[in-house]
């Protein structure tokens, strides 16, 4: 369980938000949203440990996540804005290491059934380079389901993606959530999830 | 897991081949560019040759330096490798490590090759190259630190030399006073022992530096 206490945020001399409380129990989907620049990406990030936040604090399984260290992050799967996708290499070769670098083994096979699973199939040895955009996001996507963690933490994952694979991600939450999984994303198109309990928090400029 | 980030750094490298070897042609043409510029006066060449070769090394390693992290910043690998749960030490370490291989290391192996080039005797000429040796990860270790505190900065090739070349000022008086030494014909023994002192105590240090320097960047 996640648990965000009193959580304030300051960016520059801007007051982001302030006293955000919340909880996330699993098999629980978040919605975040709001207008641009109100703190989505700062909160997930505060929330991934990335950012300290001005106030509050983050538990999760009832300790701080500051005290937890390796514990917490082996617990969640973080995709930000940018893919994390190395040009130069293969999707098979990205999807492995960023796989092993999250602390998952990951076999060949496993891999390529993976990436089949995000549509890349026969596309697993061309350098990320030549892959387009929307390709390259599902190449993140499929640390989703390579890495096996409790918490999404997903940042404008629909962005560039077609519909088939707003599908997929859809599908992918929804068997995520039923295994008793979480997920909070930050999104401004609906997600209609036919799985798991839904919240939405919406966060005001 | 520090394999993999050595490998994945050297991997990386191989497909950016060019990048790497401009590192090195910079090198050999500076240094060159010394003995074509005062001519066949072999006495002042002998003696200016530590300085020339290890200012050489100080700053092809800037030049290298300012890559270190700038592209896995840039595509969201190092927000990864700050969220995963390996030790951002090991990652850190690991990375430094492959950049030393594929940047430094043909640069030492080449420098004794080089240095004929300033009529130094051959023993002298290993002088020289174990005390790139042992002085180049010095190098890499504290310029990492740089690269990480100038991460996402414009300008930051700039400031990242203003920051580190002060730095490396002890390892070019102990790198270079090793093959004066030499030259001289007294023992270089004091100053190759330095250097390793130095990279004792950067191998402690920089990295855990580096670490912090990191989290500040992406907050």
């Amino acid at each position: 369980m996640l648990e965000v206490r009193n959580l304030e945020c300051v960016r520059g001399d801007r007051r982001l938000f302030r006293d955000l409380t919340f909880s996330l129990t699993p098999g629980t989907f978040l919605q975040l949203t709001g207008p641009n620049g109100s703190g989505k990406t700062s909160l997930l990030r505060i929330i991934c440990g990335l950012m300290a936040p001005e106030k509050g604090e983050i538990r999760w399984q009832g300790a701080n996540i500051r005290s937890l260290g390796e514990e917490y992050s082996t617990a969640f799967t973080y995709l930000g804005h940018r893919n994390a996708v190395k040009e130069e290499l293969t999707a098979l070769e990205n999807l492995r290491i960023s796989t092993g670098l999250s602390g998952f083994d990951l076999s060949r096979d496993q891999a390529l059934a993976a990436l089949g699973q995000v549509g890349l199939a026969r596309r697993e040895n061309l350098p990320a380079r030549l892959l387009s955009e929307g390709q390259r996001r599902r190449s993140a996507l499929a640390r989703l389901i390579t890495c096996n963690t409790t918490l999404w933490i997903l940042d404008e994952v629909l962005a560039s993606l077609d519909s088939a694979a707003v599908g997929l991600v859809k599908s992918l939450i929804e068997g995520h959530l039923s295994k008793g999984g979480m997920a909070i994303v930050a999104t401004h198109q609906e997600l209609k999830l036919s799985a798991g309990s839904f919240q939405r928090l919406a966060l005001a400029s | 897991m520090f394999r993999w980030i050595v490998l994945r750094d050297l991997t990386l490298a191989w497909r950016r081949r060019a990048d790497v070897l401009s590192t090195l042609f910079f090198f050999v043409i500076v240094v060159s560019l010394f003995p074509l510029g005062i001519g066949p006066e072999t006495q002042l060449l002998r003696s200016i040759a530590p300085g020339v070769v290890w200012v050489a090394a100080l700053l092809a390693s800037m030049l290298s330096l300012s890559r270190v992290f700038a592209n896995d910043y840039q595509d969201g690998t190092l927000e990864q490798m700050l969220v995963s749960p390996q030790p951002l030490y090991l990652v850190v370490m690991g990375k430094v490590l492959a950049q030393w291989l594929v940047s430094e290391v043909p640069l030492v192996l080449i420098a004794p090759l080089i240095g004929v080039q300033f009529d130094l005797a051959p023993k002298t000429l290993l002088i020289l190259f174990v005390s790139l040796l042992i002085g180049t990860p010095v190098l890499s270790l504290i310029g990492s630190i740089g690269a990480a505190l100038t991460l996402g900065l414009r300008g930051g090739g700039v400031l990242i030399a203003l920051l580190i070349l002060p730095l490396y000022i002890p390892v070019l008086i102990f790198g270079a006073g090793a093959v004066e030494a030499s030259i001289m014909g007294t023992s270089p023994q004091a100053n190759v022992y330095i250097l390793g002192a130095l990279l004792a105590v950067s191998l402690v240090f920089a990295p855990w530096a580096t670490s912090a320097a990191l989290r500040i960047s992406l907050e």
